[in-house]
């Protein structure tokens, strides 16, 4: 008769439509084979084992602490456990996201007329890091998601809110966002997707090739920014694109680092007839549009590599204290717990970064931009040197795929790179620095 | 129909329990604490039959300190209609529990008492019981089933040893959760903003007129003993004799 914590351990192992709980063990990466020197995943014990303290409670409201809890327990039960599994097999958890959708992850920051939750950024942070410490690449297109439902609810009218938001916000439909192309990524501006007005109709005739979209494939709706008037940014335009509409294409799916979980391919756009009633904004507002959805999402992807360093540093905190070399855990030597004061000294950093962008662009002032560019420059890059220091304290097993480390440094990579790269950031930032002068 | 789920605050599952060094005690400082999970369980069954129809209230209710507050929070997030606090700071044990539990369920009236099996802190496996005593009212405990009869009586599958028992009771009745009875949902987010709308009402011991003073001391609690590696027998009779004079299991 196995105790009642025992049980109460594997009822939350055996959660709605997953299978019996061996299987779960065996997909969460944790070895079942032992040997009497190497401790083995469980005996290391991974962040599982609640004890993680980020040292954050006291800047929490109670609201954002019973959003956390929320979170954490999703992450726990429904990512935690798969995650290395969806990784292996490149499976996107369409259902899991779902899932999350009922909990009203979907569409954090949308209206409540339209199925959204009406949080705040400081409310979304605090979610998205919960969740990403249990799966990025689930996480990361999350926010994605968010970020387009976002970018409809504010520059959409309010028809266009009600006829394309309650299908996201529940994540019924699925939502992509469509800037970069083969030959614009950091000059995003010099974009060359046209949408030229179909002569005798208020239709637009959408030609070109979107690439590296999360989501591409899988998604339903895609905000595609495309080219209505001259060169530069102000004759860039953004649309509404369904899957289904005729001259849409994908491109073959995408074989990363990390993100594996997630698809990602181009998307092929030849004379795809777009009514003008999936215009989001005005003709030349896209590039605006798609900044601003920036801003929201350069927070998010800092968050998540916040998350993700949270928990690499948590497990690799476990394994030092059981690992033994020497006569010793190694968590006793000083170099040890040096590096550990380091890690959560940048991990907070990060986190206390995020939450400024956050605030700074809850309370809409003119310095959103660059504290989000800020946040995510910082984040991204120190977040990914915690994971990789994690990996390092492991030693040789942190570079095996029985333990998580390594797929949290392959999925936080990408994060330097995406939604505006580290360097771009940078120009963003001195930009708003020195725009008077 | 009403239904009071008595729910309890306890360290969370996944938590490494650590002994206090001083042996008073585990460690409760900084250590994240949730629901009972078969709170959960009892709190959901609840919520399952007001979708039903069947009840028309859920009342969560939950003794101790001020902290009590954040697990009825939680119940109140997963759907139940309001909230009561029995605040006391005296340490509680099962007997006390469940003479304060009489207490509420005689005010509140409910058709159905719902109560996790037990708890993992103490796994005690007795409050469900006593209140059903203390109330003369008849229990099902370890539920694993619930059905709903028409003669103002529930039908009731319970996981014993043996297998599987089922019993029949009239209402009102108390009912304690087993694991298999159901998967508690989670609470969503507009639920916990509307939680903040619903009333947790604050009682003591005093004005429930019960009298409650710890029945139980605890001289010391220690780690259970170091596992010891195993060692081959010769014989039967050597295994025998190592179960009876040195396991004293038999």
């Amino acid at each position: 008769m196995i105790s009642s914590s025992a049980a109460a351990r594997l009822v939350r192992r055996i959660s709605l439509k997953r299978g019996s709980g061996a299987a779960c063990l065996s997909s969460c990466g944790i070895s079942t084979t032992t040997s009497s020197r190497v401790p083995s995943v469980e005996e290391a014990g991974t962040a599982q084992s609640g004890d993680s303290n980020d040292w954050n409670q006291h800047r929490l409201t109670e609201d954002q602490q019973s959003f956390q809890t929320l979170a954490s327990d999703f992450a726990r039960n429904e990512l935690i456990p798969f995650a290395a599994e969806w990784d292996e097999k490149k499976h996107f958890p369409v259902d899991v996201l779902r899932s999350a959708a009922n909990l009203g992850f979907g569409g954090i920051f949308c209206g409540h007329d339209v199925g959204g939750s009406g949080l705040t950024r400081a409310d979304g942070a605090i979610i998205f890091e919960a969740l990403a410490y249990g799966d990025i690449g689930t996480t990361a297109y999350l926010t994605i998601h968010n970020m387009c439902c976002s970018i409809i609810d504010r520059f959409g009218t309010e028809e266009q809110r009600q006829t394309w938001l309650p299908g996201l916000t529940c994540m019924d439909r699925l939502s992509s966002y469509c800037l970069t192309e083969p030959s614009s990524g950091s000059d995003a501006a010099s974009l060359r997707t046209t949408a030229r007005r179909d002569p005798g109709s208020t239709d637009y005739i959408l030609t070109g090739e979107k690439a590296f979209v999360s989501g591409g494939g899988s998604s339903d709706v895609y905000l595609v920014m495309a080219r209505t008037g001259a060169d530069g940014p102000k004759g860039i335009s953004c649309f509404i694109v369904e899957k289904d509409m005729p001259g849409v294409s994908f491109g073959r799916q995408e074989d990363k680092m990390g993100w594996r979980n997630q698809p990602t391919s181009a998307v092929i756009l030849e004379d795809v007839r777009v009514p003008e009633q999936n215009r989001i904004g005005a003709e030349g507002q896209g590039f605006n549009i798609a900044l601003t959805g920036l801003d929201g999402g350069r927070i998010n992807i800092g968050t998540c590599s916040v998350g993700g360093a949270q928990f690499c540093l948590d497990t690799a905190k476990e394994y030092v204290s059981t690992r033994k070399q020497f006569g010793k855990p190694i968590l006793h030597f000083q170099h040890t717990q040096f590096k550990l004061a380091d890690m959560m000294t940048s991990v907070v950093a990060s986190r206390l970064m995020v939450a400024n962008a956050a605030a700074a662009l809850d309370a809409k002032t003119p310095w959103a931009t660059p504290s989000a560019a800020m946040a995510k420059r910082f984040a991204t890059e120190t977040c990914f040197n915690v994971c990789s220091e994690a990996l390092q304290l492991h030693g040789g097993y942190g570079y095996l795929k029985d333990y998580p480390i390594e797929r949290y440094v392959r999925d936080l990579r990408v994060h330097m790179i995406l939604e505006g790269t580290n360097e771009v950031m940078r120009l963003v930032i001195s930009r708003h620095m020195t725009k008077k002068l | 129909m009403k239904v009071l789920v008595a729910v309890k605050r306890v360290i969370d599952y996944a938590v490494k329990i650590r002994v206090k060094a001083d042996k008073t005690g585990v460690e409760m400082n900084n250590v994240k604490m949730s629901m009972n999970p078969f709170c959960e369980i009892a709190l959901e069954e609840a919520l399952r039959f007001r979708e039903a129809g069947k009840a028309s209230e859920v009342v969560v209710v939950s003794m101790g300190g001020p902290q009590c507050v954040e697990t009825l929070r939680t119940g109140l997030a997963m759907g139940a209609d309001r909230a009561i606090h029995v605040s006391t700071e005296i340490p509680l044990y099962p007997l006390a529990v469940a003479k304060l539990l009489r207490a509420v369920a005689a005010n509140e009236q409910p058709q159905i008492l719902l109560l996790g099996k037990q708890a993992i802190d103490d796994d005690a496996n007795q409050t469900g019981q006593m209140v059903a005593g203390l109330l003369k009212w008849p229990q099902a405990t370890f539920a694993s089933k619930v059905y709903f009869g028409d003669k103002n009586d529930v039908t009731v599958e319970r996981e014993v040893d043996g297998g599987l028992e089922t019993l029949r009771l009239q209402l009102p009745a108390v009912i304690t959760t087993d694991l298999r009875l159901n998967e508690p949902r989670y609470a969503t987010l507009p639920n916990i903003m509307k939680a903040k709308k619903k009333t947790i009402s604050k009682l003591t011991p005093e004005e429930l007129k019960v009298e409650i003073k710890p029945d139980f001391k605890i001289l010391e609690v220690v780690d259970p003993p170091k596992r010891k590696g195993g060692v081959m027998v010769g014989s039967v009779d050597e295994l025998v004799d190592k179960l009876k004079n040195e396991a004293h299991v038999i």
